[in-house]
């Protein structure tokens, strides 16, 4: 059955799709605000952590290559979700609509 | 150590004459192809996700990163690494909260994401004087850069040095818009990459291809403390505050906002993002090896003798390990880089001047392809004059604020706007104006009044306002104006429309 995008946006699907999108952005973006502002803090309020050696380097120097990578991760993550979920219920969704909507 | 930096170096000319020729190749053939005002503004929409990540990590990587970290760890040790990672937080915050939504909501500039439902006139006025300023700002340090790198590298003039970079840059934009940009950009890209990858092998096999070995001799020379944080972080408010506006004023930079517009779209968009954020994370990754080789093999007083921010330290190193053909390779790629980033700057800017404040503001929608295109040449031309005429104007005076400012204003004035405007139903257009002109006049004013230009460049003893930089501050205040303003003078229209946007933003349904 074909609905107008009114009725789309009103439908529970549209808006369980809405809210899984920003629940894994804010998700998301609440690690990598972990991540990274835990790093600048630890680097401001507990410099002892980092200053540990590791090897004849210390735990800042990966730690600081670590948060890029982490940060990486999380990008990469949100395309796995994206492409995986995300897409798929957009289709599905579109294919709902009425053609006549521009 | 003799070193022939500042020296006009043949293969350095060359290999910069090549970079030039080779891009004005590219131009000539953009030319042929830029003829409508999509294929101007945003490369017609057929960017590829790959392509367009390689032309956005060429955008970002500015050589106040290249040449800037390296040097900070050089000189500082640990705490440029603070810096690198900090350029790199904020990719995966754009993605997660604008990159679809900006691709599907906008056509060629981020005021078109703001305009979709907000009152047009108002709303493109302020969100102009936002984007020109950051462009403007940030521009003036690039060129500034360049001109005192020109000198450093090859001897010449301040003046002509930045006469070159403004040249030819109005050139790559004037005949090729969004397409020659875009390329520039992607070669550039490949360039730094590649040759900073290169810097990195011959670094490291000095030291056995082993890390550990490079730690060690730091150590030995330096001290322990060169590879622990120093006083970079004294104050948790002020990095933060740095922190915040280096993660969300790359959300607000018109140059990088506008390459989502280039991609067809919000899949590739996304993808783009993904393919950004893998090659800045590996630039900034190994970026600080090429700084610590620097210390080890050269020596802090030697880098620091040649330029006193150390912003030769690669330069330097380049030279040592690969001679003077490596030296004038990564002299050429350095100044490739300032000449890309500010062309990319300069089509911003002229895409705000000639469709949000010509097109849609002065003829209301009513302007000829001809005539937009015509307009936006202008203002390509008019842009680099007063550019390459600030740049000469500031040539004595640090610079490094102007970067703070123009992501601090990025932060503040530009980007809670685009974010509520996307996400927020009841954000009006009075809320939008005011949270961009509180955002923006803030953010400048504490920057003024604050310790690097109060300070510093006043030379007063105490500064008015305490944080290095003002984002925690203004980014609120421009949150909470647009929350004040919004309530206080509701906009039913935008209210209304908020629709037909979500069905735009999720579904990528109308974009174009």
């Amino acid at each position: 059955m074909k609905i107008k995008a009114h009725q789309l946006i009103e439908s529970i699907e549209f808006k369980k799709l809405v809210r899984t999108r920003w629940t894994v952005s804010f998700v998301l973006l609440f690690f990598l605000f972990l991540n990274y502002y835990g790093f600048i803090l630890i680097i401001a309020l507990k410099k002892e952590w980092v200053t540990e050696k590791l090897g004849t380097g210390n735990y800042g120097l990966y730690a600081g290559a670590s948060v890029i990578l982490f940060s990486w991760l999380l990008t990469f993550l949100y395309v796995f979700w994206a492409n995986r979920y995300y897409d798929q219920e957009v289709e599905v969704l579109k294919s709902k609509l009425e053609s006549e909507t521009k | 150590m003799g070193s022939s930096l500042g020296q006009p170096n043949f293969i350095s000319v060359l290999f910069f004459v090549i970079f030039v020729i080779l891009t004005l190749g590219i131009t000539y053939w953009a030319a042929k192809k830029t003829k409508t005002s999509s294929e101007f503004y945003a490369a017609g929409r057929s960017i590829t996700g790959f392509q367009n990540g390689l032309a956005l990590s060429g955008d970002f990587m500015s050589a106040a990163s290249f040449l800037g970290i390296s040097g900070m760890v050089a000189l500082k040790g640990y705490d440029g690494i603070i810096y690198a990672v900090g350029w790199l937080v904020g990719w995966p915050a754009l993605m997660f909260l604008l990159a679809e939504p900006l691709r599907n909501l906008g056509k060629y500039t981020f005021a078109d994401v703001l305009a979709f439902r907000l009152k047009q006139k108002p709303i493109r006025i302020v969100a102009s004087i936002g984007g020109i300023l950051v462009t403007i700002t940030y521009s003036i340090a690039q060129i500034v850069g360049s001109g005192k790198l020109i000198n450093l590298m090859f001897g010449l003039p301040y003046e002509l040095a930045v006469v070159i970079v403004g040249g030819v840059m109005l050139l790559y934009v004037l005949f090729g818009g969004m397409i020659a940009t875009t390329w520039v950009q992607i070669i550039k890209a490949c360039l730094l990459l590649f040759g900073v990858t290169l810097l990195v092998i011959l670094s490291l096999a000095q030291f056995g291809f082993n890390l550990e070995n490079l730690f060690s001799a730091v150590e030995t020379k330096f001290g322990r403390t060169a590879l622990e944080p120093g006083g970079f972080a004294s104050s948790p408010i002020d990095s933060i505050s740095l922190g915040l506006a280096l993660m969300f004023g790359l959300l607000g930079l018109p140059h990088i906002l506008m390459r989502f517009y280039t991609v067809p779209d919000a899949k590739e968009a996304r993808k783009s993002v993904a393919y950004a954020t893998t090659f800045i994370g590996y630039f900034y990754i190994i970026i600080p090896i090429v700084g610590f080789a620097s210390a080890v093999l050269i020596g802090r007083e030697q880098i620091a003798g040649i330029d006193k921010g150390g912003n030769m330290a690669a330069a330097l190193l380049a030279e040592l390990l690969g001679g003077t053909p490596f030296l004038g390779f990564i002299a050429a790629v350095a100044f490739a880089t300032i000449l890309a980033v500010v062309a990319g700057l300069t089509l911003a800017a002229a895409s705000t001047i000639s469709h949000d404040l010509y097109f849609n503001v002065f003829t209301e929608g009513k302007a000829t392809e001809n005539e937009q295109v015509s307009v936006a040449k202008k203002a390509t031309v008019v842009f680099s004059i007063v550019s390459i005429l600030l740049g000469i104007l500031f040539k004595d005076q640090n610079v490094a604020f102007m970067v703070g400012l123009a992501f601090a204003i990025a932060a503040s004035g530009n980007f809670p706007a685009l974010f509520l405007s996307i996400v927020w139903k009841n954000f009006s257009t009075v809320g939008g104006v005011f949270s961009i002109l509180i955002g923006s006049v803030s953010a400048t004013l504490f920057i003024i009044f604050s310790p690097t230009v109060w300070v510093d460049v006043f030379k007063f003893d105490q500064a008015i306002f305490p944080l290095k930089n003002p984002a925690i501050v203004s980014m609120s205040l421009a949150f909470a104006s647009a929350f004040i303003f919004s309530k206080l003078f509701p906009d039913e229209n935008a209210t209304a429309k908020f629709e037909s946007e979500k069905v735009r933003v999720y579904l990528g349904i109308g974009a174009e």
